[in-house]
């Protein structure tokens, strides 16, 4: 081996200057730490939180510990994401195909909903509608029930919570029905790849969808009762629902502009790609006979998914990054309750933000390296 | 020539009939809604609450139904069917389209223009039921300008205006300078725009520093004809700086400050900056850092040294995946604690920094974008010519790539501006923190609305003024492939 100066030259200034830099703050951070009598640990985390959290998917008051109250944050933020995904994906979905619809008016409503929502700051548009449009709903005591059941007041959404009897027999009951798709369609594709033969793949998996669990109420014992919200008075001017679930106003205020904002840049993904599969293609498919739905699921759906899902799922990226805006108003999310809170009470500010950016940090990388693989796996061999 | 009508299968034969039928259920429908909505009549009120709601589609619907005859001969009726009646489904849904956008204009007109309330400069001329425009007004310097003292904003408009002015240069040059653009917007421009900003808009003592940097870039200009053309790059990297610290340090006289005959500007501290001046500044300030220190890790990303490779993506990943919010947090409350305890850097510096190096990342991959996408041969063909890296890069390579990427580029600025409402983290107010601060006044308490709506409507046309220039960039310059 002989070592040019010119090749590792550059690498080593490169290596130096980040090293430096690296070791020049973290001096700074011991010294600093040693002038305030701050020790570095992360044994914190199992000390007693003593703070309240507001809105939380698990057990939790002040006399958890820090750990859980990360927990709750966690699970917040996937909650407020995952309600987000679905809407953006649906309203995306219609969207973008919409702006492809030639119908003039649909077009334009599309681009015009596109154009709205995307050139709008999140932030201002979660502002809105937490601080403006949810405002102008009703106090508790005036809330006209929708759908005789559920109530939207200016205290949140309420509406009935279901109450389960042997909820194991029917959450089993559609694993098993899920299951049985995934394997009457791997048998499906074969057959058709053998024999060129078609059975009505959809049909079967929403009879199965719908037979299983209706057996298991029948047969299986399973039992579901609805607990209504009722009003109850907390004082002479406040009032309250109780029983049921309640969805607090600032999650409400979240998912819907994370949805709005986030469904703009679907839609164009989802135009872009089904722009993106040549004309050629569909001809070609009607050419040999094929009916257009069988275009559409055949021909025309693989290759647009092709172009579709990698900028999509870096949205959702986006929109669960995004979701740490919550701080603005105050839902508890991750970064509310331990960035915020945590810090402020225990002052580890090197660890605690660490800890928040690592967990985004696995959370994107992972998706990204299932992103790369799934890439692989779809990319046209080309020979 | 009548032929027997079948009113399920319009046809061509009965054409007019149809026509004219057809058309007369939509008017009937349109008109239903029409008077509905503009002047709260409801034609059909006789009937139970559900027909006379659903009526006006029914009736749309039969009239659209009648009119779709395929190749009438009509040209108009020919547009119209491809356009908004092409099938039962397409119809409905243009006869819902159109009912919500009759039914949404009188409440929105109504709101934003008849009832609002314009005049006056108190709470209360607002007694209306439509917006209170008037709380936008009284509050109007403190959204454009957050709490920068009122007699001092002439500076902040001085600035943009020289700074817009100065920026528009590119387009009144003449061929002869054309070939200095790209040093001047890359290197002068935003030096010039840094002392405006810094020195101008902060005022204080430091105002002098300022004069100096004018007078040295303006020196530095005219020596620089003089200069022959081999050393000019040089020059102008070097001479600007030198004669500033020569101006500062040697020449000029601190007594004469000291002395009272030259008061400089009151100084403001970045505390007090704010409004939408401030998502300006920070919007140019991190468009300017994010640029260059992206194209520097898109390149060393695709370098062929193994650890300058590997730290480039380490950079870029670590960026891309973490939320600015956090971003910022880190910047508040970590950063201070990395660095020497009497060593200070203002807030809003801070903040500039933490947003260039989190744009500068998705500068980055969209670069590396435009990079991988020029074909190999561009960079066999420079190699061939005897170029190296650097002269390959800057001639040949950056400017087709760059090309490439400009609608990337600029949704990373877009990005960026619609970013900037975040800095509410570590306290600043731009314009987005001034509405929640003033909604909490208890003297206009109530106006939320009107406050995000105009907020809404300026970063609207900032952004979609912004993507439709990077459209016209894009179309200058394609060029055939």
């Amino acid at each position: 081996m002989n070592f040019k100066l010119k090749d590792i030259g550059p690498q080593l200034i490169t290596v130096l200057v980040v090293v430096l830099v690296f070791g020049f703050f973290t001096y700074n951070a011991q010294v600093n730490m040693e002038n305030r009598g701050i020790d570095f640990g992360y044994g914190f985390l199992s000390q007693e939180s003593s703070f309240d959290v507001q809105f939380s998917l698990i057990e939790y008051d002040g006399s958890h510990s820090y750990f859980r109250a990360y927990l709750v944050g966690l699970l917040n933020t996937i909650l407020v994401s995952v309600i987000g995904i679905i809407l953006a994906t649906i309203l995306g979905v219609i969207v973008g195909i919409a702006r492809l619809s030639p119908n003039y008016l649909i077009n334009k409503f599309a681009a015009f909903y596109v154009e709205f929502f995307r050139n709008i700051p999140l932030l201002l548009q979660i502002f809105f509608w937490y601080f403006a449009a949810l405002r102008a709903l009703p106090l508790p005591q005036d809330a006209e029930p929708m759908f005789g059941i559920s109530f939207l007041t200016i205290k949140g959404l309420f509406v009935p919570a279901f109450i389960w009897q042997n909820f194991n027999i029917f959450f089993y009951s559609i694993v098993a029905a899920i299951i049985t798709i995934i394997v009457i369609r791997y048998q499906a594709k074969k057959l058709q790849e053998n024999q060129g033969k078609q059975i009505p793949v959809l049909l079967i998996s929403i009879g199965l969808l719908l037979i299983l669990p209706l057996l298991s109420f029948l047969i299986g014992g399973v039992r579901l009762e609805f607990e209504i919200p009722v009003l109850k008075q907390l004082a002479t001017t406040s009032f309250i629902y109780e029983g049921g679930v309640s969805l607090p106003p600032e999650l409400i205020a979240l998912a819907l502009s994370l949805s709005l904002y986030t469904a703009t840049f679907i839609a164009e993904c989802v135009r872009a790609g089904i722009q993106g599969v040549g004309k050629g293609q569909k001809e070609a498919a009607a050419s040999i006979g094929l009916t257009p739905n069988q275009v559409l699921k055949l021909v025309i759906m693989p290759q647009a998914l092709r172009i579709i899902i990698p900028p999509t799922t870096n949205q959702y990226l986006n929109l669960t990054k995004n979701s740490s805006l919550a701080a603005a108003i105050a839902y508890p999310d991750l970064v509310l309750v331990f960035a915020g809170t945590a810090l402020m009470q225990t002052g580890k500010a090197i660890e605690i933000v660490s800890i928040t950016m690592f967990t985004y940090l696995s959370l994107s990388i992972s998706i990204s390296l299932f992103m790369n693989w799934y890439n692989k796996k779809i990319a046209i061999q080309e020979k | 020539m009548m032929s027997k009508i079948n009113f399920l299968k319009p046809d061509k034969s009965n054409l007019y009939t149809f026509l004219y039928l057809g058309s007369f259920l939509f008017f009937v429908s349109f008109l239903d809604v029409l008077l509905n909505s503009f002047f709260s009549l409801n034609i059909t009120g006789f009937l139970p609450s559900f027909l006379s709601f659903l009526l006006p589609l029914i009736l749309g619907f039969i009239g659209l139904y009648f009119i779709r005859i395929e190749l009438s001969g009509i040209k108009q009726l020919d547009l119209l069917n491809k356009h908004i009646n092409t099938n039962n489904f397409n119809a409905v849904l243009s006869l819902l389209i159109i009912f919500i956008i009759l039914k949404s204009i009188p409440p929105i007109l109504s709101w934003f223009f008849i009832d609002a309330s314009f005049a006056g400069d108190s709470k209360d001329v607002c007694t209306g039921s439509g917006a209170c425009w008037t709380y936008i007004k009284v509050w109007m310097r403190r959204f454009m300008y957050g709490m920068y003292p009122n007699g001092e904003q002439w500076r902040i408009n001085l600035s943009f205006i020289a700074l817009a002015l100065l920026g528009s240069v590119g387009y009144f040059a003449t061929d002869r300078f054309k070939k200095y653009l790209t040093l001047y917007y890359v290197v002068i421009y935003p030096f010039i725009a840094f002392l405006f900003i810094f020195f101008f808009i902060s005022g204080g003592p430091v105002f002098f520093d300022f004069s100096y940097g004018i007078i040295a870039a303006i020196l530095s200009i005219i020596i620089g004809f003089f200069v022959p053309n081999k050393f000019k790059f040089y020059y102008f990297l070097i001479v600007p700086f030198a004669l500033y610290v020569l101006l500062k340090y040697f020449i000029f006289y601190e007594e004469l400050i000291e002395l009272g005959k030259l008061d400089g500007l009151n100084w403001v501290e970045t505390g007090a900056w704010g409004g939408l001046s401030l998502t300006f500044i920070i919007s140019f300030f991190c468009l300017i850092f994010c640029f260059p220190i992206g194209m520097a890790f898109a390149l060393g990303r695709r370098s062929g040294f193994p650890l300058i490779r590997y730290i480039s993506i380490g950079f870029i990943e670590f960026w891309r995946g973490v939320p600015l919010i956090t971003v910022l947090f880190m910047s508040a409350v970590m950063f201070p604690m990395f660095l020497p305890a009497d060593f200070f850097i203002d807030k809003l510096v801070r903040c500039i920094i933490a947003i260039s190096l989190f744009e500068a990342a998705y500068v980055a991959e969209v670069i590396r974008g435009g990079l991988q996408a020029l074909p190999r041969g561009q960079y066999e063909a420079a190699k061939s010519l005897g170029m190296g890296y650097w002269r390959m890069h800057i001639f040949v390579i950056l400017p087709q790539a760059l090309k490439l990427v400009i609608p990337g580029i600029a949704n990373t600025f877009l990005a960026l501006v619609k970013d900037t409402p975040l800095i509410f983290v570590v306290g600043l107010l731009e314009i987005v923190g001034m509405l929640n601060l003033a909604k909490t006044n208890p003297e206009w308490l109530g106006f939320a609305m009107e406050g995000y709506v105009f907020a809404a409507i300026i970063f609207w046309i900032i952004c979609y003024a912004m993507s439709k220039y990077s459209y016209n960039l894009e179309e200058k310059y394609k060029t055939d492939r």
